[in-house]
Formats: structure tokens, sequence, C-alpha cells
């Protein structure tokens, strides 16, 4: 047993620690959050380019670097630290998993070779605007036509969905309820009938965007695995893609952790530095205990992630390791994001520090993907209403 | 990062899995899942004939060096060893504190004659410890110990006058270790020694402390002229806090697995209760019950970082371990409040008079030491803030004045 980063790993980790230092600066984040994009585009053909992140996870034989899931994590654990504003997690935590969950041969040699050598960037939208996260959420619909689908139907919280140039989209037939009958679709973005627009958001260092589908005609390869059976395909996009956004909320919590020690050494009242305030320290104590808690969590998420990906003893695991690291974390981030404003006093309130970034963030990741009710609310499930007792 | 066993690890699992299965029956049966904090008055003698059994099969002292009568396990192994005797729901053991504090101190501190004379008895499971550090005036402040040490000439013995508390299974003890003040014109942690000190000895006298739970297993321990061999130090004279120190370090180990695997069990009672009667539908008790079942996850998870990690070769703790006690204890005393809830009016109705509790019931308020002793959550905050972040002491009133 060794749960602990490789040498390779803590080398890929650190190196991107090091890579955000110098690119994702406040100033550089306070950018690119102005534009509606969102992100600077030659930032994204740097990282595509020379460092080859979107390609992390993706297998060798479809142009990738064929690493795994806990990379990824390593990785999403130094963006939310370091707040980059990037397609990342649109192209790689959704859109790829998805790819890879449900693709076919065909489509992830064309899609993720793509993705891989061409910085293409990419989503997954499919809830409808609703507060809940299970395959309800889908009220996009599908009509079959001979061999094609024809699609209508909106989709909010998509992420970086008015940017991306492909779009994977689930949509219900119509009549189906629940579960059945999900189907997940390619969808170019220019295609006849799409349009998408910009979400002006609280937190600004991710972007969300709405989807209106109005009659667009795909045709059977736009298919992504079987029709119907979309929700085994979403439901397992969506745990990869918690665990990963958990990572990012362990680096947000990290770098709160690092500001608010930092800050509190340098803030003299009644002079002494407040950071040798039992009351002062002991919120710090509860901020680190979070934060390691969270971090171990999102680890052991990350090594069944990877399981669940390569058919792997623990995979069937997968929802309730998600649950335990997505429920775990949201409230973490969010706790210690209050903590640090309270502990950063008046400048934690201005728009010059930075403390009001993470502040957005932890909220806007907390209920991205269901928040930790929701999280928990899927657990007790688990443990509570299954026939047999466990 | 890797998750599983190796093949041979499962090996080792499946022999203690059957060693436990075969041996655990018969008079031993009525002693599962007993014993154990807030069940330690429990079958006390049955108990220590467990612990010679454990002995006879080789299952004590598990992770010692094979030169000190140990098995020289790996730490995977004794993970193993913690997680399957939990599983099994075998006993509380009354051996753990000479096997998991006073062997391994003496292994690191203890002269050549001291292992000798020691260090079988607990490997057999015949001699039992108990720890005598804390004081009435001694509790996070540890260090303001005043039981006084004496070295008596005549005699050639050290003299121990003072009083202990908290102390554990102190009436079935054979030996205590105690931290007491040799030079009596200093403070603090300057000036004291440790020493092992036979219980069954007219200078020493036992009181039970009736507890919230109205039984006792904490003891008030009273030393009066208590004599102490002189060989019988650990380290020299005036050195006892070091090596007192080093024996907390020996304190969170392997040992936290089977822990958590009899906290698995607590927490499966709550589940099914709620499961039972109705309380599992309730959506805010719902919720208790998955973030209880969430950080508990997270507590082996992490238990999982601290045994990977590169710890202890320095001495120094990695923040996951450092935030270990604070977040098990805090976890803890948050069940105990889920199982009554769950429990609804009935948690009120006892199983008899006068006061006899349900196993539920007896947790809930047993777990309120779990916040206390050991270093308190404040302590805890402060050592997590000074030790893991490198925030400064608070100033501190000038140090008071020998004790005399």
């Amino acid at each position: 047993m060794e749960f602990a980063f490789t040498e390779e790993q803590e080398m890929i980790r650190d190196t991107a620690a090091a890579f955000l230092a110098e690119v994702s600066t406040s100033e550089a984040i306070r950018q690119a959050m102005a534009t509606e994009r969102g992100y600077d585009p030659e930032l994204w053909q740097r990282i595509c380019g020379e460092m080859y992140w979107q390609a992390i996870h993706v297998p060798e034989a479809y142009g990738g670097m064929g690493l795994g899931y806990v990379e990824v994590v390593a990785m999403m654990e130094q963006m939310g630290r370091y707040l980059l504003c990037s397609p990342f997690f649109s192209t790689v935590c959704l859109a790829s998993n998805a790819l890879l969950v449900a693709g076919s041969d065909e489509q992830k040699s064309q899609w993720l070779g793509k993705l891989c050598a061409e910085g293409l960037t990419a989503t997954v939208a499919f809830n409808g605007g609703v507060n809940r996260w299970d395959a309800q959420c889908v009220t996009a619909s599908y009509r079959r036509e001979g061999d094609a689908f024809l699609l209508n139907g909106d989709y909010r919280y998509v992420i970086d969905g008015h940017t991306s140039e492909l779009l994977i989209v689930a949509a219900r037939e119509e009549g189906s309820q629940g579960e059945q009958g999900l189907s997940l679709f390619l969808l170019p973005a220019d295609s006849a009938g799409v349009s998408t627009k910009w979400l002006p958001t609280m937190d600004q260092a991710r972007k969300q965007a709405s989807v209106c589908l109005t009659d667009v005609a795909l045709s059977a390869d736009a298919l992504l695995g079987e029709a119907g059976q979309g929700w085994t395909a979403l439901s397992e996009v969506i745990n990869l893609a918690s665990v990963a956004l958990a990572a990012e909320q362990v680096g947000g919590c990290q770098q709160l952790l690092d500001m608010t020690v930092d800050y509190t050494a340098e803030r003299v009242q009644f002079n002494r530095p407040i950071a040798s305030f039992q009351a002062v320290k002991h919120k710090a104590a509860d901020m680190m205990l979070q934060t390691e808690v969270a971090r171990s969590g999102v680890y052991y998420a990350a090594c069944v992630a990877q399981e669940a990906l390569e058919g792997g003893e623990l995979a069937a695991e997968l929802p309730e390791a998600a649950s335990v690291a997505k429920s775990y974390c949201s409230d973490a981030y969010f706790a210690i994001a209050g903590d640090a404003l309270q502990l950063f006093g008046g400048v934690g309130f201005t728009w010059e520090y930075d403390v009001h970034l993470y502040f957005k963030r932890a909220k806007s990741s907390e209920h991205l993907l269901g928040n930790g009710a929701v999280h928990r609310e899927r657990l007790a499930a688990l443990l509570l209403d299954t026939e047999d007792v466990a | 990062m890797k998750l599983s066993f190796s093949a041979e690890d499962e090996q080792f699992r499946e022999e203690i899995a059957a060693w436990l299965n075969d041996n655990l029956t018969g008079e031993f049966s009525k002693l599962k899942y007993r014993g154990g904090p807030g069940d330690e008055h429990t079958y006390p003698k049955e108990r220590q004939q467990w612990e010679k059994k454990l002995a006879e099969g080789g299952w004590t002292c598990v992770g010692w060096p094979r030169e000190y009568g140990g098995r020289g396990c790996s730490i995977e192994q004794q993970v193993i060893f913690f997680e399957e005797y939990a599983r099994a729901g075998a006993p509380g053991r009354v051996g753990h504190i000479g096997e998991g504090l006073t062997g391994p101190t003496l292994i690191a501190f203890g002269t050549e004659a001291q292992k000798q004379k020691y260090l079988p008895g607990i490997v057999a499971g015949t001699e039992l410890w108990c720890q005598g550090y804390s004081e009435p005036g001694a509790g996070s402040d540890l260090a303001n110990v005043k039981t006084r040490a004496r070295f008596d000439d005549a005699s050639g013995k050290w003299i121990l006058d003072g009083q202990k508390v908290w102390t554990s299974l102190a009436h079935e003890s054979d030996y205590c270790f105690v931290i007491a003040r040799t030079d009596p014109d200093s403070v603090a942690h300057k000036g004291l020694g440790f020493f092992l000190v036979k219980m069954d000895q007219p200078g020493i006298e036992v009181r039970p402390i009736e507890q919230i739970t109205g039984t006792s297993e904490f003891n008030e321990v009273f030393f009066d002229g208590a004599e102490c061999d002189a060989q019988d130090i650990v380290g020299a004279p005036g050195e006892g806090w070091k090596v007192a120190m080093g024996l907390l370090g020996f304190e969170r180990g392997v040992s936290t697995l089977g822990q958590q695997m009899q906290f698995q069990n607590e927490f499966d009672q709550v589940v099914e209760l709620a499961r039972r009667n109705g309380a599992g539908q309730d959506p805010a008790i719902r919720q208790r019950i998955a973030r209880a079942h969430t950080e508990l996850k997270i507590m082996r998870y992490n238990a999982m970082r601290m045994l990977s990690g590169q710890s202890g070769s320095d001495g120094s703790l990695q923040k996951e371990a450092l935030i270990y006690k604070l977040f098990w204890a805090t976890w803890h005393r948050s069940l105990g409040e889920l199982a009554m809830d769950v429990m609804g009016p009935e948690c009120e109705i006892l199983e008899g008079g006068p006061y006899e509790l349900s196993r539920l019931q007896s947790m809930y308020l047993f777990v309120r030491s779990d916040t206390i002793y050991g270093g308190t959550n404040q302590i805890q905050r402060n050592i997590i803030a000074e030790r893991g972040l490198g925030m400064p002491k608070e100033p501190r009133v000038a140090v008071n004045q020998a004790v005399k």
C-alpha cells in the first residue's frame, strides 16, 4: 500500500505549480476574468503546445500522454490553488471523460485526437436549469426520425459553453422519465440550430453559459454511446468531474490557508501579530484540519476514479468516493473561504485583495455538480434505502 | 498511488482472521465487542485471560522487533492485524499500555536490564501497565507535575510522594510508569524523572473515579512513600520529560486503524437503528448520518496517508498526522450525539435500574472524554497552529516559582 504520490507524480505536480505561479498571477486572473471568453487563448495554446495538459489522461493510442486520473487530480489541485482561468475543467474533466467513458473507438480517435493535437475546447451540457444533479436535471429532449435525431431544449450552468468548439449534450427521448431514455450526442458548436450565450457569473474566473437547441438534426454517428443508456455514462462523467472539482477545491483551501497564515503573521494589532492570538490560531488550525481531511478524501477518490476508467476492482466505489470527496470539499472550501475573509478583516472585503476571488470560487464550485447536501443525500440513500442491510 | 495490499499481506490477513475465528470462541465468546474506552470496566479478569491466549498465538506486540519477543510485522501487516482484530469484534486490549507505550519506550530509552526485566511479561500478556502522567494540577499543562521522587541513600531506592489521576486500569495493573520531579527546585519540564513503579506495595493506594456513566475505569493513584528500585528509572534523573514526550510519539500509530474499525462498528449500529425506527427517513438525520459516514471514510484514508508517509525519521509529524486526534475525537463526540438523536425520546430510557446504560447511551456519555484526554481539542489546535502552521505562541505569563 502506497497511498502517496510517486516521485513522478510529485514532479508533475511541482512542475504545474511552478508554471502556474508564473502565468496565473493575480493580475493575469483579473485580466482574463474581465473578458467574456474568460481565459487567455494564447496561454491556452501554450498549455496545449508546451505542457500538453489537455492530453494528460488520454491514452497514447488517441494521441494522449496516457497518464492516470491521479495526475489529473494533482494538476487540478494546483489549478484550484492558482485559480487558473482556462477551459481545462470543461475540456478535460467533462468532455474528455465523456468521450473516454462512452465514445466508440472511432469517436475517440477523431475527437480526442483533435483535443490533444489542436487544443480543441469542449464541454458537456446536461442540466436544464434545475437545482438537482441526478437524471431528472436533463430536460432537453430528442425525437427519432429514422436513423437520425431531432433535438430541442435548453441548458444552463454549462461551463465554457459559449466558447467551446465541441458540445457534448444530454437529451432524453420524448416522453421518457428519470434515468430512462437518456442519450448523449456529439455536437459541434457551430451546428445549425445551436445558440450559446454567456451568463455573467458572480465568480468571474470561471465562465458559464446557456445553450439552446432548436430543431437540431443529428445523424446516428453523433450518438455517443448507446441510445437510451446515456445516464450510466453521464453519471460516471459527473462522478469523475466531481472528483476533479473536489481537487480544485482542495487547492483553493490550501491557498487560502497559506494566505491567511502569512497575512496574520504580518498584521500587527495590540502590539503583536494577530497570528499569536489563540482566537486566530484556533480558526487557522480548523482550516488546516479541513484542508488535510479534504485532501485525504480527494486522493482516495482519485485512485478510485483511475480504477473506474481502467475497469479496476474499486470501480464500483466511484459514486460513493466521489460523493464523499465532493461533499466534504464543498463544505470545507466555503467554510475556509469564509474564515479567511474574516481573518483578513477589512482588506478581505476589498476588490484589491485576492480573498474574494477564492470566496466566490468556493460558492461556485460548491453548487456545481451538486453541493454538500446533494452528495450527502446520495450517500444516505446508499446507506439507508437499500434493501439488504450492510 | 496504490491502494491494494500485496499477496503476501493478504495471506497474513487470512492467517490472523482464521486464528481469531478459531480462538474467539467458548469462554471468550462473551468478550466480543466488549472492553475498550467506555467499557473498560467490563470483564477485566476474562480479558486478562484473553491477553494470555493472544500471547500463546504470538499475537501480542506484533509490531515489536523479533529480538524483543515481537512478531516484527511491517506497518502494512500491523494495519491488517488491527483491522482484523477489530473486525472480528475481539475485546478491547488490557495490555495495550504495556504493548503500545511502555515497550516502545523501553526499547528506545531503556537499559538492557530494564528490557530484560519488563518486556517478556508484556509479550506474554501476564503483566499489565498503567500510565502515571496527569495530576490534579497537571492536565493540559502536563509539565506542571508535582509528584516528587527523592533518592533515599539508606535504602538505595527512589521514594515517591504525590498523586496521579485519570489512570485507567490502575487497579488491574502490575506496574505504572510515572513522571515525577527529581529536582524539587525545578519548574516545568526540567528536573523530571521517568519511573517504573510496582503497583502492589504499601505506599500506593488506588481509588476509582466514578464517571459520568456511573461506572469507573479511571482512578486516582496516591503515592505515599512508594518505593522504586534505583535501576528502574528510565533515562537519567532530570531527563524524564524527554522520555515522556518520546512515549507520546508512540501513542499515534497503526492502532488507529483498529480504533476506526471500532468506530465503524458503532456507526453501523446507529445506521441499523435508523433503518429500523424510521429516523432514517428524516432528512436532517439523513444528512448527519451521511456526514458521519463521509468523515469516517476519510478518517481511514487519512490514516492510510499517515502510514504511507515519511514521518518518523526526523520525528516530525506530517500535517495529516497532526490533525488526526482533533479530527477523530470531534467525530466520535458527534457520533454520540447522532446516536441519541436517532433514538429520539427513547434515548432517555435505560436498559434497567439504577443506571444501566445501553452501549449507545454509554458511548454517547463516554465520548465526551475524547475531546479532553490526550490533549484537549483546544491544546490540539494550539499544536496544529504552532507546529503545523508555524504560528507564534501566545505570550506567556512569566514562569511561576519552583514547586515546593
